[in-house]
Parts: C-alpha cells; sequence; structure tokens
C-alpha cells in the first residue's frame, strides 16, 4: 500500500484516493518535432527498478495534480512536491541522493 | 416553486451508532484565489471567515470548510443560499471566481453516538486516518466512502457531519447502515 501526502493539502493519502498520472517530467514534443521525438514523447516511457519520479492526482481530495519521488523496489516514499516544476526540486534530490548513494538526477553527471 | 426535499426525506437509522438526515443544507461553492485580500474580505462581508488549509469554521447551517486551496464550500441555511450567492458575486464581479449554489446537489448526514463508535463506522469504509490526534473536531477529511466521494468532520466528540453527492445518497445511507450493524463492532478506537 503507497501511502502519499497531498502538497496542497498535507492529506496524507491512500494510493486508493489518488489517481495515478505516470511518468513526471517529459517535456511534450508537438507540431515541428521529428517523427522519433514524438513516437519518444508519446510512448517511450521510463519504468526503472529503483528511484522513480511520477505524477499523481489527489482526485478523492482537493483534485490537485502533484509530483512523487518514489522507489518502485522497496515503495519508499522520498518525497511529494508542486506539479509547477519541469525537474525535482534540490530538497528532493537530496532526500534520493541521502537514501541512494550515487543517485544523480538525469541532466547533472 | 417546487418544495426542496432532502434524498433521503428526513431518514433516521440506528445501528451501533445513530445515522440521521441532517435535513436541508445550504451549500454554496466558491473557487477563488483564497489568498487574494479581496475574496476574504467579501467572504467577511457576506458573514463568514476563512478556514485554514483543511479545517473548517463555524459549523453546518452557518460556516466555511477548506475544500481545496482554491476552493470553499459555504454552510449556511438552505433558504439563504440564492441571496448569499449573490451578495458574493456581486462583491466579486471583478475576479475570476466561481460562486454557485449546489445546495441540492448533496445529501447530508448525521452520524451520532459514541465517538470512538462512529469513528469506526467511517474507518471501515474510507482509507483516511481517523484517530482523534488525526482528525480532530473541526478539521474536514475530503475522501471515499467505498466507492464514491465524500467529505466529513467531527461537529463534536460524538457527532460527525458527512456531505456526498445527492446521486448517491441511498448508496452511501446503506453502506453506513450495513457497517453500523450491531455485533459488527470492532472497538478499534
Ligand atoms: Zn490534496
Amino acid at each position: 500500500m503507497l501511502i502519499l501526502t497531498c502538497p496542497y493539502c498535507g492529506v496524507r493519502c491512500d494510493e486508493t484516493e489518488l489517481a495515478p498520472g505516470g511518468e513526471a517530467h517529459l517535456k511534450r514534443f508537438g507540431p515541428g518535432s521529428s517523427d522519433e521525438e514524438f513516437e519518444d514523447y508519446l510512448f517511450m516511457r521510463a519504468n526503472p527498478n529503483g528511484v522513480h519520479f511520477e505524477r499523481w492526482r489527489h482526485v478523492y481530495g482537493c483534485g490537485k495534480w502533484f509530483h512523487a519521488a518514489r522507489n518502485t523496489v522497496t515503495l519508499e516514499v522520498y518525497g511529494t512536491y508542486s506539479a509547477q516544476v519541469h525537474a525535482p526540486p534540490q530538497e528532493i534530490r537530496d532526500a534520493v541522493s541521502n537514501r541512494v548513494p550515487g543517485w544523480h538526477w538525469k541532466d547533472e553527471s | 416553486m417546487p418544495e426542496s426535499v432532502t434524498p433521503l426525506d428526513g431518514a433516521t437509522c440506528s445501528g451501533f451508532v445513530t445515522i440521521k438526515d441532517a435535513g436541508l443544507a445550504g451549500m454554496i461553492l466558491l473557487r477563488a484565489d483564497l489568498g487574494d485580500t479581496d475574496v476574504v474580505s467579501a467572504l467577511q462581508g457576506a458573514g463568514f471567515d476563512l478556514p485554514d488549509p483543511a479545517e473548517l469554521v463555524g459549523e453546518l447551517g452557518n460556516g466555511a470548510l477548506w475544500m481545496s486551496p482554491d476552493e470553499l464550500m459555504i454552510l449556511c441555511a438552505h433558504d439563504e443560499a440564492e441571496a448569499i450567492v449573490a451578495t458574493l458575486a456581486e462583491a466579486l464581479s471583478e475576479l475570476h471566481v466561481l460562486v454557485a449554489n449546489v445546495s441540492d446537489a448533496r445529501a447530508v448526514f448525521r452520524l451520532s453516538g459514541n465517538g470512538s463508535a462512529v469513528r469506526e463506522v467511517l474507518a471501515k469504509l474510507s482509507p483516511a486516518d481517523l484517530r482523534q490526534a488525526a482528525l480532530p473536531p473541526g478539521r474536514v477529511r475530503r475522501t471515499r466512502l467505498a466507492q464514491v466521494p465524500a467529505a466529513f468532520w467531527f461537529a463534536s466528540d460524538d457527532e460527525a457531519v458527512l456531505i456526498c453527492f445527492r446521486s448517491v445518497a441511498g448508496y452511501v445511507l446503506e453502506l453506513l447502515l450495513k457497517v453500523a450493524t450491531p455485533g459488527s463492532e470492532v472497538g478499534h478506537f
């Protein structure tokens, strides 16, 4: 059972109160993009064993979308954060790094 | 105009808690930027204070429920709702807001009896944390009851108020009755 804290209302939500929104921080490729980019955007998704970033919607509550950082193997939740960002904020990256030494966000080396 | 009736038409049922139709209640939905001082003063002008996140001020019939970062449900008398909607709409006419009378789109229940028993009835149906410390009187929890959305709060230690959509009022009444069947007490709280 997954429990995520909605960053907007502070409620500790059971998974069944939430609607899953799939992988987080995707960049949209629309008109003008190449076929490969568009195909990637539409169909290609990360499915990691480990640290993962997802979108969730607090559908049985405030109705807002938010982001969650969690581990798909241990089900550990590193944190939840605003939907209005393009990448995980520093405190979330730190929370993951503290627990998973050597982990880094994809645009960091 | 036809007379307003509640979907449960005054039903009262007893299990190990008492489940009662709360009667006609005024409910006004306000969607607005709750951090905007103009919104707060318009609310106060209509006689309502802004609740803190996930809380309520006042009570059924006179109060306000925090529903989301940009949504309140104003509680008033059923026959005053239209006038309050008009007052708020007028006061907020310059802003990007939505004010709607949803009184007849919702059903309201009162669950009363032993406080721990009331908590148990809700906990059987919802994933919410029903412990006293997590949901003391004055805090509102929006969640699901079995398969439908609902919101509830404790008006006192021994009474909870529950709101659901009107269309599922019969379903919710049957759910509550089922889990309040005498003999099915778990005694968790
Ligand atoms: Zn929420």
